[in-house]
């Protein structure tokens, strides 16, 4: 096997891994993978955190090793990367659209815009489409996410702000 | 630039944003209500993610083998170089809200700055936080108006708590030998440009929704000789208990 194909095959391995806080989306969607580095004795895996914060990182570190070790990878290490801050703008539509149907508004615009980073757009309801929504705090379940309430079906929801 | 000014400088930073996340993390279960209590932990939860990576990258640079978390868990209260504005508690959600608001005013500018400084890791720090505290800077300057124009008793209180946090903002524009060394790099703005910012964002602000900047002219020195008030040290006695009883306990 080439370099090439034993790093596409370890990708494969990594998107087994989901995000903890998001189940539907694993760690490779989400942008989290920065880099697979093969050093001398060891594998080298490079993540960039979500948000500065983010609880889950713990979690993802070990969820990492645990599954690189299970396939044989004895020595992995995890190096954190914070240039290119990670940001929503990474999320691919198909990415985003598995974020609604889990019942996430995805991020609406784009994070290097100041209109979108203060989600001034408007976030439509994941229930049911509408955008007839109000927020409610700037803060939901986790720091990356506000809280929407659907003023049509009346659902609370949680969005992804742009980050 | 000397790897240890640089690691000083981190240091500094990450302490204040470290000492104000154990504060916000006082709120949790002290909100007014439950979905502001989420938004004062989650405010937290930021500042203690930004502590962390810039102690990570202080000890780093240090050098002297030790890691962020001695650096947090092992230090005297002398050692450490936080805002005194930063450690002052949670006396009523007012003070809560006055202490994030101007130390986010103050964050949000150090961070854009640094997101442009030709250091991978500061500026890759910086670009992720200074994001996280444009939404900060958003969510407190709603209390500030909320509480200024509400009743006579919120406007009354969270005016108490500008006065009475007054004396602390002086530190915040101070300058230092490393402070000057960190502008000559183009690290840090101007004492003088912060000072022009601060009071130019906070007066508007404040004028605004009915309250005023206090006419004090006192102000504190001497956290960054490590020089703290009274409340620093019960916060680390808080914080540094379980390393202090049980030396290098691992989860
Ligand atoms: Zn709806």
């Amino acid at each position: 096997m080439s370099q090439a194909q034993e790093k596409e095959l370890i990708c494969q391995y990594l998107s087994e891994i989901s995000d903890p806080e998001i189940p539907v989306i694993n760690i490779v969607e989400m942008g989290m993978v920065r880099g697979v580095l093969f050093r001398e004795s060891k594998l080298e895996i490079l993540l960039s955190p979500t948000y500065s914060g983010c609880p889950a990182m713990d979690m993802i570190d070990h969820l990492v090793k645990e599954k690189l070790q299970s396939k044989g990878y004895d020595s992995v290490e995890i190096t954190l990367v914070y240039k290119p801050a990670w940001t929503t703008d990474w999320m691919s539509d198909e990415t985003k659209e598995k974020l609604r149907a889990y019942g996430i508004a995805p991020p609406v615009g784009k994070a290097t815009s100041k209109k979108g980073l203060l989600n001034e757009d408007p976030v439509f309801c994941p229930q049911c489409g509408s955008k007839n929504t109000e927020i409610e705090s700037m803060f939901g379940s986790t720091a990356c996410k506000a809280l929407y309430l659907c003023k049509d079906c009346l659902e609370p929801f949680d969005y992804f702000k742009c980050i | 630039m000397e790897l240890l000014d640089l690691s000083r400088f981190c240091m500094r930073l990450g302490d204040s944003c470290l000492i104000m996340a154990h504060r916000q993390s006082e709120m949790c279960s002290k909100g007014p209500f439950l979905e502001e209590d989420i938004a004062q932990t989650n405010l937290g939860l930021d500042l203690l993610g930004q502590a962390e990576a810039l102690l990570i990258y202080a000890a780093e640079l240090e050098g002297k083998g030790r890691t962020a978390d001695d650096l947090v868990y092992k230090r005297p209260e002398r050692g450490f170089y936080n805002f005194m504005l930063a450690e002052q508690p949670n006396t009523d959600f007012a003070f809560a809200v006055v202490r994030q608001y101007i130390m986010t005013l103050y964050l949000s500018r150090v961070y854009e700055t640094l997101a442009k400084v030709d250091d991978e890791t500061l500026s890759g720090i910086a670009a992720k936080a200074v994001k996280e505290i444009a939404y900060h800077q958003r969510h407190l300057g709603m209390w500030i108006k909320r509480l200024g124009e509400g009743t006579e008793e919120s406007h009354e209180r969270i005016q108490t708590a500008i006065n009475e946090l007054w004396m602390f903002v002086g530190e915040l524009y101070e300058e230092d030998e490393l402070d000057l060394k960190m502008q000559e790099a183009g690290y840090a703005i101007s004492g003088e440009a912060m000072k022009a910012y601060l009071m130019a964002n906070i007066s508007s602000h404040l004028t605004e929704v009915t309250l005023s900047v206090p006419k004090s002219v006192y102000m504190t020195t001497g956290s960054k000789k490590g020089i703290h008030t009274e409340y620093l040290g019960y916060i680390l006695a808080e914080m540094q208990y379980l390393q202090r009883a049980y030396p290098d306990a691992k989860w």
